[in-house]
């Protein structure tokens, strides 16, 4: 069972109710749980979406998307019913943080999933947990399941004449499905291969109707929002990174957690202060910044602030919050084909310079690796990872791409060197191992 | 009552069938939830399942076959009564997922989706489960156990083996 961190930087929003029996939904009310969404009902559609924009909050999923923006994009007025999508279909390596949001505060979710359906007008929403999560599926059923009870959900909601339903399920394992058009496409009962956009899910979604689809900690964060005010919330981070964000810090560090801090807070401080600096004294010798598709990062690059912008400047990105931190002992090159192995074995198959892209980084890596790699590996690895990027209908194409690419530029002379057969690092997989899973 | 009447379910998952059906805008949406329910209950998505979970949605078998191959956690063979799953992805990978991997290997006496002889344990190299933070992890059925050593594996297959494990489904 995950064990909780915390550390005294923190800022607590919305891990606020961890570890205090908010799963209970008692105990979620008396620590001001279901108090936003009645003032939501009461201040309506317009109000919320105000406070959403003006608290800055962009999507905790990865692409940072401003939430309140994506809000206002759904037709006010539509044919067809209205969606709200919660997506918990956390799959990238590295990224751990929705999992204690299920965990500790899964009202918090619920709540969140009806401001957003108040917010955009619509009556049902959707919880879709990756199938890895069942037991968390177990705790949010529950808690769905207890509101229902008391009248949160369903018809005539705190005896106001509105009506609101949430239906909870999981997917079955694909990493592809936490993209949000082939979440709908498995929630429709179908593989989870990505849409062509446009349309856009705010236009034509679930079912062919508008629909909002957030991660599942964008949307725990809007009941707190609205408690504590729009600008509030937006003074706690960065200029136009609002609020705080669960970072889930991993790998070769001391106190390896997820630990909730400002937007903008530096990635040095997260890495040696927070989570107590790289684990047994060692080197640091790279970092993962945001879950396993961002582009790598040099010790000499982490004096940077936490937030969408800096992360973007400094090359890379904020990702989806999953930190992973790699001591001197790594040997790169095989970092960055366990990387591609799982990009290989994720890609849905859909476009070509995904499905074979990756297949053959996949092989070629595995073939340096091996001992066999010749000079020309390294320039046709960088080659084939940038003719994927922007060529695929979804980002795990770029997904794969991006840290192959940054792998290569990055550590350029350690791939050569293992190619001319000076290995640096220790090696964790055999080449065995690695083909014979994935 | 059933909307089928020779279910191949327990009477509780029919039912739970029949409701899971209607709750969703469109019938088909229940399928993967269904998939994974039934497997839970028989083992494995048989050629029985599949009839059936095609009849009670409407579609045809193909659809659900076309669905199940998409999903890595869906099988089409038994698995052990407890399912192993080690997670090999980066931060495991960091703190020693391979070598709980080799561990769990060499105690059981098999290898990648294979399973023991008196079918107690399947093992699985698994992508990320998402305890990252918490690396090295496995999952045992949908039960989590994470910050491993290869002693604790140790106890917790004498755990299981005794009966005393969460049998999590």
């Amino acid at each position: 069972m995950p064990t909780l961190v915390s550390h005294p930087d923190e800022v607590k929003i919305v891990s606020r109710r961890f570890g205090l029996g908010a799963t209970d939904i008692d105990k979620y009310v008396e620590l001001d749980g279901y108090k936003a969404v009645q003032e939501a009902i009461a201040k309506g559609p317009e109000w919320i979406i105000n406070e959403m924009k003006a608290s800055g909050l962009r999507g905790r999923g990865g692409a940072g998307f401003p939430t309140g923006m994506k809000w206002s994009f759904v037709p006010k007025q539509s044919e067809k019913p209205k969606y709200v999508l919660v997506n918990g279909d956390e799959s990238e390596p590295g990224t751990c943080k929705d999992h204690v949001i299920f965990l500790h505060d899964p009202h918090a979710v619920i709540e969140g999933t009806m401001i957003a359906g108040l917010a955009i007008g619509s009556k049902l929403g959707f919880i879709y947990l990756r199938g890895e999560y069942r037991y968390l599926l177990k705790i949010v059923e529950k808690a769905v399941a207890d509101a229902y009870a008391k009248g949160f959900l369903g018809k005539n909601i705190f005896g106001t004449g509105v009506d609101f339903d949430i239906i909870t399920q999981t997917g079955a394992g694909a990493y592809e499905v936490g993209e949000e058009s082939a979440l709908m496409e498995s929630l429709e009962g179908k593989r989870g291969v990505p849409r062509i956009k446009p349309p856009f899910p705010a236009v034509v979604g679930l079912y062919g109707g508008p629909t909002v689809i957030n991660n599942a900690e964008t949307i725990a964060n809007a009941p707190h929002i609205l408690l504590m005010g729009g600008e509030a919330y937006a003074k706690l981070g960065s200029e136009r990174n609002g609020g705080t964000r669960l970072f889930g810090i991993s790998g070769h560090v001391e106190r390896p957690g997820v630990y909730e801090l400002p937007m903008g807070y530096s990635l040095r401080k997260a890495i040696y202060d927070v989570a107590g600096g790289i684990k047994d004294g060692k080197k640091l010798k790279a970092v993962v910044p945001g879950g396993s598709s961002c582009p790598v990062m040099l010790p000499e690059e982490i004096d940077v602030g936490l937030d969408f912008d800096q992360m973007g400047k400094a090359g890379t990105m904020l990702g989806s919050g999953g930190i992973v931190v790699l001591d001197e002992t790594v040997s790169i090159v095989e970092f960055a084909l366990r990387t591609i192995a799982f990009y290989q074995h994720e890609s849905c198959g859909w476009c070509i310079p995904c499905r074979e892209g990756t297949d053959w980084i996949k092989k070629t890596l595995t073939r340096v690796y091996n001992g066999g790699g010749n000079k020309k590996d390294v320039d046709n690895v960088q080659y084939l990872a940038e003719n994927m990027l922007g060529r695929t209908f979804c980002p795990l194409g770029d997904a794969a791409a991006m840290p192959t690419i940054a792998f290569v530029k990055k550590f350029r002379k350690e791939f050569e060197d293992y190619i001319a057969g000076n290995k640096a690092g220790t090696p964790i997989i055999t080449v065995e191992q690695l083909v014979g899973a994935h | 009552m059933s909307e089928i009447a020779n279910t191949i379910f327990s009477p509780e998952l029919a039912a739970r069938f029949d409701k899971l059906v209607t709750i969703y805008p469109l019938r088909r949406s229940a399928l993967v939830p269904m998939l994974l329910y039934a497997q839970d209950e028989v083992g494995y998505i048989s050629d029985e399942v599949i009839a059936e979970i095609a009849e009670r949605i409407g579609i045809l078998e193909l659809d659900v076959r076309n669905v199940l191959s998409y999903y890595s956690m869906l099988r089409t063979k038994p698995a052990g009564k407890y399912n192993v799953q080690v997670c090999t992805n980066i931060s495991c990978m960091l703190r020693g997922g391979y070598e709980i991997l080799d561990h769990c290997k060499h105690k059981l006496g098999i290898g990648h989706k294979e399973t023991t002889q008196d079918g107690v344990f399947s093992l699985e190299e698994v992508e990320c489960i998402g305890a990252c933070s918490w690396a090295p992890a496995i999952q045992i059925n949908y039960d989590f156990h994470d910050n491993l050593t290869t002693d604790k594996v140790d106890v917790l297959f004498q755990i299981y083996r005794d009966g005393q494990g969460k049998d999590v489904k």
